[in-house]
């Protein structure tokens, strides 16, 4: 019975190979629905179960919200200073660079959304949690200007913790420089739309994030001026359930929509056609010309 | 003239004004003559008082801004404005007590004044909400602006808060959006605005009413984007390093003239603005006169473009 013996080793081996890598599984933060992580990939890391919009990076945003080979990344030559020479900057600094493998904490440059033309900025919260110092307010302003100059619309993805503290009141002064390059946006009507992703709080939801002429937010997406610790600590009392979440939001009259992460992508484009003028999509024979 | 609220760095000033007390007091009761000892006596208080408040350390600089009888918005409106009428409401929810607002005359011109306004005991605080402006404060602020704009009055705001309120029904009514707001439009404002930080300057709160052609500093006033304690919290968990993160966080004028971030500091009385309210609304009256008059003369679409080109020229980054 000498093949028996075979045949059972060879089942053996078969088993290790089979045997799934540890990391191919995740797990839902949320509900703790275990799939394998290329099925959370494929629905934009939206877990299956419960629909909990889990992190997403800068890069697959851009990935979600450009057509193909059209991303071209403009101002990326910029670097974040110590003007305030703040205690361990520089290093947080050169650590966040090799952790994020990024520059600072947004992304800004050129794009088409279904064959449109437009500028687009995605904030970064692995690059210390998408805090706005100088850069990212000179990256901002600067495609704004760029929309305002090339008539190209814009739409810009948050996520943030606020002003970089690093670099003190000129962190603050870049709610002040954002917004003065909306404001001639606004005032020369071109379209502008923010994505607010979790969490959006503190300077970026107190200037740019909160002057769309559309405003979505992801479900759930924590969103709000001050953070939940101190506003817990100031009235001495728990807060309700779902408080400052996306919907919450878009309940008190605050956002346009609360829209899933799939539809992300369809419904910019839908708002952008609209204010740009043409409410059916562009036929990709036009996309060349334009 | 012992006072109820004496910093701790100036306890030093305390001893030797109880001794001045003591030495009156005496020379009352045996009618001596003292004059000459309390000349010698008021002199080295003085010179003490310089000392100290030429030397202030960051945080320090933090409590004489936070002082609770530094003037307010409401005192400089009754010692140098004349003809104040105060407008309430921001015409959608209610008037927020925490901002304070309306026409009011500064030497022969009528201007917008709009400032944040803290209580001077618990039940005014309560009723001010410690100067911690909800939406419809900054909404308040924003109606009185626009309206400034249509009779191209000057707006002046006068800064002096800890920050926008942390707090449910602020959130609800969209506290960020109020402060966004606001921040873009002081940005397109046609007429001339001059923002003065009279004490705490406090974050996006205080940023909601300090985008302007010329902002200035009271000489122990601060502006920050974080409150030293806050900072301390969050990057060492321990709020009571605020003498650290005062220093860190450069908050002075000083500090913030040299990042072009503010024009001029508006020089106090020795001891802070609350030694003498009247020296120091003469030093406010001079400087706002001097602004409004310069700014009134600039078209308004000029007026927006610079102001906008002064914002764009803020930060510090290099081009790699």
């Amino acid at each position: 019975m000498a093949w028996f013996k075979k045949e059972r080793k060879a089942r053996i081996s078969q088993r290790t190979k089979l045997e799934i890598p540890k990391d191919a599984w995740e797990r839902c933060e949320s509900c703790g629905h275990v799939d394998i992580r290329e099925r959370f990939e494929r629905a934009f890391n939206v877990c299956g179960e419960c629909g909990h919009h889990r992190r997403f990076s800068a890069e697959e945003y851009i990935e979600l919200l450009t057509d193909a080979g059209t991303w071209r990344e403009l101002f990326g030559n910029l670097r974040s200073q110590d003007p305030l020479k703040f205690e361990n900057y520089a290093d947080r600094l050169a650590l966040a660079m090799k952790k994020a493998g990024t520059s600072d904490a947004v992304y800004t440059g050129f794009g088409r959304l279904e064959g449109l033309p437009y500028h687009i900025g995605v904030m970064n919260f692995a690059f210390m949690g998408g805090s706005m110092g100088s850069v990212v307010g000179e990256k901002i302003a600067r495609l704004a200007r760029r929309s305002v100059d090339k008539r190209l619309p814009l739409v810009i993805v948050c996520t943030s913790g606020g002003a970089r503290m690093q670099e003190g009141v000129l962190s603050l002064m870049q709610m002040a420089k954002t917004s003065a390059t909306i404001g001639v946006l606004k005032a020369e009507a071109i379209p502008f739309i923010t994505i607010l992703t979790n969490p959006t709080t503190g300077g970026v939801s107190a200037s740019f994030a909160m002057q769309g002429d559309a405003i979505l937010a992801e479900p759930g997406a924590v969103i709000g001026f001050a953070g939940q610790r101190v506003i817990k600590q100031t009235i001495g009392q728990d807060l309700p359930e779902g408080f400052q979440t996306a919907e919450f939001l878009v309940e008190h009259g605050q956002i346009d929509d609360v829209v899933p992460r799939g539809s992300l992508r369809e419904t910019t484009a839908r708002i952008l056609r609209h204010m740009l003028g043409h409410g059916a999509a562009i036929p990709p024979a036009a996309q060349t010309l334009s | 003239m012992a006072n109820a609220y004496t910093l701790d760095f100036e306890k030093p000033l305390l001893e030797l004004e109880r001794q001045i007390d003591e030495l009156k007091r005496v020379g009352e009761e045996r009618d001596i003559d003292v004059a000459e000892e309390l000349k010698a006596l008021q002199a080295k208080l003085e010179s003490l008082r310089e000392d100290l408040y030429r030397n202030l350390t960051p945080m320090q600089r933090v409590s004489v801004a936070r002082h609770p009888k530094r003037p307010y918005t409401l005192d400089y409106l009754g010692s140098i404005f004349t003809d104040f009428v105060e407008l309430h409401g921001d015409r959608l929810y209610r008037d927020d007590l925490a901002i304070v607002g309306g026409w009011a005359r500064l030497g022969g011109t009528s201007v917008m004044v709009i400032g944040h306004q803290k209580g001077r005991d618990t039940r005014e605080n309560i009723k001010r909400n410690f100067g911690m402006p909800h939406p419809e404060g900054y909404r308040k602020a924003l109606r009185l602006m626009k309206l400034a704009a249509r009779f191209q009055a000057p707006v002046v705001t006068l800064i002096d808060t800890p920050g926008a309120y942390p707090g449910l029904g602020a959130e609800e009514r969209g506290q960020s959006e109020a402060l966004a707001t606001n921040i873009l439009e002081m940005a397109m404002l046609p007429t001339p605005i001059i923002t003065v930080v009279i004490g705490e300057g406090g974050s996006g709160g205080a940023l909601a009413l300090g985008v302007a052609d010329r902002v200035l500093m009271f000489e122990n006033s601060v502006y920050s984007v974080i409150s030293p304690e806050g900072c301390a919290a969050i990057l060492w968990k321990d709020a009571s390093q605020r003498e650290r993160a005062a220093f860190a966080l450069k908050l002075t004028g000083a500090d913030l003239q040299s990042f072009k971030v503010i024009d001029e500091i508006v020089p106090e009385p020795v001891g802070g603005a609350h030694q003498d309210p009247d020296a120091a609304g003469e030093a406010l009256r001079e400087a706002l006169i001097r602004h409004v008059a310069e700014l009134k003369k600039v078209r308004p679409e000029k007026l927006v473009r610079r102001r906008g080109e002064k914002y764009a020229g803020m930060g510090v980054y290099s081009e790699a």
